[in-house]
Formats: C-alpha cells, structure tokens, sequence
C-alpha cells in the first residue's frame, strides 16, 4: 500500500500567541514548534496500516524549511521518506493554495490513501484535507475516530450531534483524523538514529507547477474580545452562596 | 455579477435544525445592509420542500429545493455536488453554512468544488466596502482574525448558537431545481447510523450544560453534575482530564481537542480553565465557575464564581434550583 500522510507545523498548545501591535499576525519569535496534532493520529494511523498492509508511508509537508524537523519526526515514528515543498511564494497559504500544492506534489507519486489532520490548531480552518481530496478527484472522509481497511475500500466511524456514522469509501480516498483514532507512538532513539538517512525531497512552486491564487486572507488579527469582568459571589455558607447564585441566574442572567 | 446572500439549510429527521434559522437570521442582516435578496439551498428525500415555510419566518426570500432519496442520510458527495449545481446556476455572492458536524464536512469540500475561500467557524460577519468581513477565532480563540473572501461566493461556516434568531417574514417561496447527481459521482456510503443511546441530550446541543473536571476527582462523583444538568434539562461536559482519566466519554469532552459548545449557561466544576478547555466554551452566553482555588484561572472568565468545595456548593445549587422551578 502507498499511503501519504499531510504533516503541519505549528506553534505548541502552551504558546502564549501575541499579536502584532499592527494586526498582521502573531509573534513567531520564541515559539516552540510541534507537529500538528491531529497530524500526529494521521501519521500513526499510516504506520498501523503499513504494519497490517505492507508498503510505504511518505510524508509530505508544505514549508518554511523549519518544517524539516517535523518530517524527520514522523519519519522516526517510522514513516520512509518525505517531500517538503518550500517556496517562499507559499507562506501565508489559504487552504485552496494550501492544498493545490499538496495536490501537486503528491500527483508526482503513487498513492492509495491519505491522511491528514482534521484541521491544525493554528488556523482551525479545517479544510485543506477535503479541498485536496476534490482537486485529486477521489472522495474524502473527514473528522474520523476509526478507520478499518479492506481491499479497495475503507469502513470508517464519524460522530455527529447525537450519533455515529458508519462511512464505506472506495480507495483511495482522502481520510481526515480526529481525536480518538489512535494513540500515536513515541520515536524510538534508533528510529530517531534512522531517520536522519530516510530521503527528503525538496520541491518548490516551479518544480510543481503551481502559482500561487489566494482566495481568503487574514486582512487583521486581533486580541480575542474581551469578556465584561465577573463577580465571585460571596457568603458564610456555601447555601447561602448556591442561593444567590440561583437567584442571579434567573433574575439576572435569565438563563434558568 | 454575483448577487445573493446564500445559506445551505440542515436538516435532520424531516425537522430543520435550530442552526438553519441562525444561518438565516445572520444572512437577512447582511442582505439588509448590501440590498440583496437571501437564497437557501434545501436538499433532502421526497416532502422536504415542506420546510420550506419556516426558512421565509426568518427572513428567507427564495428557497432552492431539490428532493432525491440520495440526500438521505447526508453524505458529502450527493449533497456538495447538488450544491455546487445550484450555486455555478445562479452565482450567490455569500454563501454561508453552519459550523456543525455536517457544515464542516460539507463546506470543505465545496471550497474545493467552488474553488473559492471560506473563513471556518466565524463568530461574526460584517460588511466593509461591499464585502463580508468575518471575524473568527484561531489559535484556540488566544486571537481572532478578520478574514475577507477574494473567490466567489465568499464563503463563511457559522459557529452554532452564537449568530442571534431575528424572526423577519419573507416569501420563502419555492424553486424547485434538478441537482444533477450523477450516480457514478456518489461514492460514500452510509452503512449505519448508530444513535447515541440514553436519551442524554449531546453536549454540542444543549441550552445548559454542567461540566467537570479534575476537581471532580473520579467518575463516581459525576451523578450530582448528572442530577443538576437533568434538572434544568441539559447535558454533563467533561474537561480533558476527566476524559483522559477515563471518568466520562470522549463525545463529553470540552475544549480545543473536545467539543466547541455555546450554550447559555456553561457551570464548569473543578474546572481549573487551562486555554485549551477555554477554546471550548469561551462562547457560552453565561459562565459560572466552582472551585476552591481562587487562583484558577476560569475566574477571569466567568460571569459568577463561587470558591468553595464544589462537593458543598453543586448539591446546594441543585437544591435551590429545585426550589426555583417548583415555583
């Protein structure tokens, strides 16, 4: 089986993001980068299905080169070779951007699943999986807990409000990870000793035959809104405090 | 030149969920502001034009409905490629979906068919020089971002529970359109929808919802949070730590890797109110928070907070609820 994995880099949960006192972004310097979490389940997925399936888990990232540190990563979880696709003409992507150059790249090799994150937790956006999957022409299957494969198709679970879905897709397709699917594996050290000679490919915009036609930007970003300041409500006793409480949330609050 | 202020309608189980009318509330204002009309796409098996009526009460001029049993259950491909039909027929400037487990699946993919761009998630929509402006949060909500749509139709998910109802009477009046599903086009299947059992409202549905976490320490201890969300009809959530712990179930997780939820009344329970669970639930309408740390960060959060045992405090509450409703 080929299997592709998309790998994101972003800033770690425990970052304390600052905006840019002239709105055009956050500030980068001092941030600790990780692999995108949800990336994490795609890529542990890949190699449970390699260990079932037998053959190969590539690893494609789109840039800045930084991102070669995350590669490396999942390639010392056991993935076998890379493409990093930098160009400078990239950064700042939109999801459609984002995913015509993934798309490109990954035309370039033979594949029979994908996987990718549910969204990366720096934008939210949670598109670039579908977008990819429309523009290889081949279905998608997105915010996925499990995913069991069987010839030429998958059977995967996908919770709505209320419910499960129960999803059958042919192969290949495109296969979106959400918590729940799997608990990814630590890098080994002699995994971490071997991927340092696994094959990273580095392609750029030319090479792919993209050009770059963004169709959302971020025109500003701003701190979140603030929220009015609360009252700590207090009392000798803790029936004295739940009443008052109580009585808040119906006359005030009117929410009960 | 593109006209119209769109909204894909969802509906479930022959009712349309609450967040349609939200999508149409959201989509009148801005049709008001630009002096275009509101369009909806409703898709479903034979009959589902019925609903139309109800998207007109919320200020829906046109409503597009197609009706084929490949709409039912929902699956990505007959339902984007219906759209994508309607949408190249008529060139909509706005087009909005809900940020529900169906929105987001199903408006990703119309990115792709649209080839366009979409802001995900959005907690408001403005207009500036003619158009949409939408503000969303990123970073788990430590920033926001104002995003601005150059592709057609400038497309835009809505966070549910967030975008206000405003009853405005339109026509609601009825197109019937062809989607053009192409059988060969329909390639996900859906084997089985299994429905979560209990009676338990979903946490990303309910009006109130009474969370725990680590302060809760075991899972023995969620039947109070149980007896007080029964109480004033809503559902229990659970902060990471309970879920990770093993107390209660991945689906009542809140928080950036959990459910985003915007309930009125959002009572968190031994809840420290680390970012990540604030990503959650930071739209609730009202929070109130019970811990005994003073220090815990969910204080400069919340609207009330009570610092006290909340072994003391959540059966008291209940009692004087109790209280309450009985009158």
């Amino acid at each position: 089986m080929n299997i592709v994995v998309c790998v994101k880099q972003v800033p770690d949960t425990e970052t304390l993001i600052k905006v840019k006192p002239d709105g055009s972004g956050i500030v980068e310097d001092g941030i600790k980068w990780v692999m995108n979490p949800y990336d994490e389940y795609g890529v542990e997925e890949a190699l449970k299905w390699k260990e079932k399936q037998g053959g190969d888990v590539t690893i494609i990232s789109l840039g800045p080169a930084r991102i070669m540190e995350t590669i490396r990563t999942a390639l010392a979880m056991g993935a076998d070779k890379g493409i990093l696709i930098d160009d400078p003409s990239l950064s700042g992507a939109d999801a459609f951007t984002t995913a015509t150059a993934l798309a490109a790249a990954i035309k370039t090799i033979p594949y029979d699943v994908i996987f990718c994150g549910q969204r990366a937790i720096d934008d939210d956006s949670g598109q670039v999986g579908a977008v990819l999957a429309e523009l290889l022409g081949i279905p998608s299957v997105t915010i996925i807990t499990k995913a069991e494969v069987a010839d030429k198709t998958v059977k995967v679970l996908r919770p709505i409000e209320g419910a499960q879905l129960s999803i059958q897709s042919p192969l290949p397709c495109v296969i979106t990870c959400q918590k729940g699917l799997n608990e990814p594996r630590y890098a080994s050290l002699p995994g971490i000793m071997k991927a340092k000679k696994k094959p990273v490919d580095i392609k750029n915009a030319a090479a792919l035959g993209i050009t770059v036609d963004m169709k959302a930007k971020v025109v500003k970003t701003i701190p979140p809104p603030a929220r009015p300041p609360g009252k700590i409500i207090e009392g000798e006793e803790p029936a004295q405090k739940a009443a008052a409480l109580v009585k808040l949330l119906r006359e005030e609050a009117k929410v009960i | 030149m593109a006209k119209g202020i769109w909204i894909v309608a969802e509906q479930r189980d022959g009712a349309l969920r609450k967040v349609s009318y939200e999508l149409a509330s959201a989509a009148r204002k801005l049709a008001d502001q630009l002096g275009e009309e509101v369009g909806a796409i409703l898709l479903g098996g034979p009959g589902v034009e019925g609903l139309a009526g109800q998207l007109g009460k919320y200020g829906v001029d046109k409503v597009y409905v197609a009706e084929n049993a490949a709409f039912e259950p929902y699956t990505t491909d007959a339902h984007s490629l219906a759209i994508t039909t309607a949408v190249k027929a008529n060139d909509p400037s706005i087009l909005l979906l809900a940020a529900s487990a169906q929105g987001k699946d199903l408006s990703a993919r119309l990115v792709g068919k649209l080839a366009t761009g979409m802001a995900t998630d959005c907690t408001d929509l403005k207009i500036a020089d003619g158009k949409m402006v939408a503000v969303r949060p990123m970073y788990a909500g430590k920033c926001y971002g104002e995003i601005v749509v150059s592709g057609t139709p400038q497309m835009a998910s809505l966070r549910p529970n967030v975008f206000p109802l405003a009853e405005n009477a339109k026509a609601g009046a009825v197109e019937k359109f062809d989607p053009g599903l192409d059988p060969a086009k329909l390639q996900t299947k859906v084997l089985e929808v299994m429905k979560e059992t209990g009676g338990s409202i979903d946490v990303s549905e309910a009006n109130i919802i009474v969370s725990g976490g680590r302060g809760m320490k075991g899972p023995e201890n969620y039947g109070m949070l149980e007896e007080l969300a029964g109480l004033l009809k809503g559902a229990v959530g659970a902060s990471r730590a309970a879920v990770d712990a093993g107390w209660r179930p991945l689906k009542d997780q809140v928080g950036q890797t959990g459910k985003t939820v915007a309930p009125n009344l959002y009572i968190a329970c031994g809840i420290s109110g680390a970012i990540q669970h604030l990503a959650g639930m930071s739209s609730s309408k009202y929070i109130v928070a019970v811990n005994k740390d003073p220090e815990a960060p969910i204080f400069a959060r919340a609207d009330y907070g009570i610092v006290d045992d909340l072994f003391k405090i959540v059966p008291e509450i209940t009692k004087e609820a109790k209280k309450l409703l009985a009158e």
